[in-house]
């Protein structure tokens, strides 16, 4: 199950880094976002990205944590160990809530702009 | 409770950390719903218990091996062999969650190869720490038999009726923990037709009351199913998931929570995040421990003794 989790967020990353292609001419590597889980927080809490872009949770607590969607939005992350990552590509714009399916009350968001827009007028 | 002399007025956390602090070795009981401490722990030994006498064990977070305890193995054996040694055989004991630190085969297989030195009858329950194998299906396969949904029963042992609770399935973005609409429905007939002066022991990882919903200390829908449980004379609920002993009495309902074999975990909002709570070494097993239960029939009573480790 995990294998089928990497190749979705490896093939996401290559669809998105060719649709980025066109109009990030300054950028050669697909865009990256990283977010740290660290005494039961997301840091930072909220994170815009363009679309394309691959966000990586990693758990720095002694404790294991899990990425769900709200909405089942994307796909759950299997359970995180210390010092464990999970990545994502963010394809489809839009605000993604998230949460730890062990603590719930750990929230977090993250929000996905157009590829295309600000960074064609740029 | 090391922080007890903070000149910081009476607020919500001090008044939780004393709670903390009166909890451990305190000895209550029930008489007419009415809750009495009777005195300190020696004085509670003195007392011959006579009726049902069970034990609780929680938290065993098998696999478990960050600084706060590098061997969760060790300390879970020291329980084991304490309960091993005690001069009166328990009928049981209750498992209220966190068998494993993250649901591998071998962790279970570790932690029901310590048990069942104990050659006891053990009802388990899960915590979230239980359900983390991809197809959460481990504990299900190993401690679910004979259950109903995530894994919730009840069965009844020298008159007192016992229920153990699933509240660590389904848990919804920024709640607690959760029990859900199916077994609630199930809680309200398991107990419909049963005499009001059948004691309740009703038992769950996480905290069936609101501990401390910043760290998601608490049951979303606890409250519902403890209103199920009005009527009767005596009701126990007995939790883990906290790692340190904690006691609130309200009404007819006691509510107990135990220590973990495995590592402590902070008073509410004394450190940054519940995460696990390193201490000095020689300090590790006194904060570690079990949770002896009984039952005085007749009387009406009930006796919860907590002991670490080491004292």
């Amino acid at each position: 199950m995990m294998r089928s989790v990497l190749a979705a967020a490896v093939l996401g990353a290559f669809v998105g880094s060719g649709l980025a292609g066109g109009v990030m001419v300054a950028s050669a590597a697909s865009p990256a976002a990283v977010v740290s889980i660290d005494n039961f927080t997301f840091t930072p809490p909220t994170v815009t990205v363009k679309a394309g872009t691959t966000v990586t949770w990693t758990n720095k607590d002694d404790i294991p944590h899990g990425i769900a969607a709200t909405n089942n939005a994307f796909t759950r992350s299997k359970a995180l160990d210390t010092d464990d990552s999970y990545s994502f590509t963010f394809t489809t714009p839009g605000t993604y809530q998230y949460f730890c399916y062990v603590h719930p009350h750990m929230t977090g968001t993250i929000v996905v702009q157009a590829a295309t827009g600000s960074n064609a007028t740029n | 409770m090391r922080d007890f002399d903070r000149d910081d007025g009476v607020n919500r956390r001090r008044v939780l950390e004393c709670m903390t602090w009166v909890g451990t070795g305190v000895l209550w009981t029930i008489a007419g719903g009415v809750p009495h401490a009777l005195g300190i722990m020696g004085e509670a030994q003195a007392q011959e218990a006579k009726g049902l006498t069970f034990l609780q064990i929680s938290d065993s977070h098998m696999g478990f091996d960050k600084p706060a305890n590098p061997n969760a193995l060790g300390t879970l054996q020291a329980a084991v062999s304490k309960i091993i040694a005690l001069p009166q055989k328990p009928a049981f004991m209750i498992h209220t969650g966190d068998i494993s630190h993250l649901s591998l085969e071998s962790q279970f297989d570790d932690a029901d190869r310590i048990i069942s030195e104990t050659k006891l009858d053990v009802h388990y329950v899960p915590g979230e720490h239980d359900f983390l194998d991809p197809e959460q299906k481990f504990y299900r396969e190993r401690y679910g038999r004979g259950t109903k949904g995530a894994g919730w029963y009840s069965f009844d042992a020298n008159g007192v009726h016992f229920i153990g609770l699933v509240n660590v399935v389904d848990l919804k973005a920024g709640g607690l923990g959760n029990l859900g609409h199916e077994q609630l429905e199930w809680l309200e007939a398991d107990v419909k037709g049963r005499s009001a002066s059948t004691p309740i022991v009703v038992f769950a990882h996480i905290p069936l009351w609101t501990v401390y919903p910043e760290w998601g200390w608490g049951t979303e829908d606890g409250a519902q199913a403890l209103s199920y449980l009005k009527k009767f004379g005596s009701v126990t609920v007995l939790n883990g998931h906290i790692h340190q002993v904690m006691q609130k009495v309200e009404g007819n309902v006691t509510f107990h929570t135990a220590r973990s074999t495995a590592f402590p975990q902070p008073a509410p909002g004394a450190a940054p995040s519940p995460g696990p709570m390193k201490v000095a070494d020689d300090k590790l097993r006194t904060m570690l421990g079990t949770a002896s239960i009984t039952f005085k029939q007749n009387e009406q009573r009930l006796a919860i003794i907590d002991t670490p480790l080491q004292a």
